[in-house]
């Protein structure tokens, strides 16, 4: 599992493809691979956002996301995971987040990716700061990703 | 030796300080209440010791990091 926090902007189709072909080893092995981008939006809670800034807290921030890795693999049997996410200042557009699992099998994948993607949103400690027309907020709390509309 | 504090995000705006350190508290609360100056914790208030996520009553020793922030809104 690869888990890295990012200062600049970063392409997450290309971070994929540069993982899958460092890892020759898994080439052949894998038969699902499951991706969670995640990207600013312009807009949230009805109010216009033009710059995001992300904070974090180094060190806990990558401890966290692999103790999730570590509790999607023994749930599920992935061969690898890919975790990229965004720290500093964000413009409306660009990827936040990326979450990649690869698995022998499409549910071990899916499952896996899903669990790290909600796991991170609600343990890994990033804090957003929105900045638009009406001023800057600290966004308050990530919705439950699981929890029915 | 002391217990090192960090805030973070809206916490660290509030204190107007990313860090400082304190000695003699016996647990997390301790902490908080020795680096704010007994100021009253945000409800929704978070803490860790030494990067883990802690209770308000866990104990923290010496050389300890102790960190205080909202929750968390990544991904």
């Amino acid at each position: 599992m690869e888990v890295v926090i990012l200062e600049a902007p970063f392409d997450p189709w290309c971070e994929l493809s540069s993982r899958q072909a460092r890892r020759t080893d898994l080439a052949g092995r894998y038969g699902g691979t499951a991706v969670f981008v995640g990207t600013m939006r312009e807009a949230n809670e009805g109010r216009a956002v033009t710059r995001m800034s992300l904070e974090h807290y180094p060190g806990m921030t990558e401890g966290q996301i692999r103790a999730i890795g570590d509790e999607a693999a023994e749930q599920w049997a992935i061969q690898d995971a890919l975790v990229l996410h965004r720290s500093g200042e964000l413009e409306p557009g660009e990827p936040i987040v990326l979450v990649a699992t690869w698995a022998a099998h499409r549910g071990d994948a899916l499952e896996a990716c899903r669990y790290i993607t909600e796991g991170l949103k609600a343990r890994a400690p990033f804090w957003k700061k929105e900045l638009g027309p009406d001023g800057e907020h600290w966004v308050e709390r990530n919705t439950d990703g699981y929890a029915s509309p | 030796m002391s217990i090192q504090v960090r805030f973070f995000a809206s916490l660290r705006e509030q204190q107007g300080r990313e860090q400082t350190s304190v000695s003699g508290a016996a647990d997390v609360a301790a902490v908080w209440a020795a680096a704010t100056e007994g100021a009253e914790p945000p409800a929704n208030a978070l803490a860790a010791v030494n990067m883990a996520y802690a209770d308000w009553d866990a104990p923290v020793a010496d050389g300890d990091e102790v960190a205080f922030f909202p929750p968390v809104t990544g991904g």
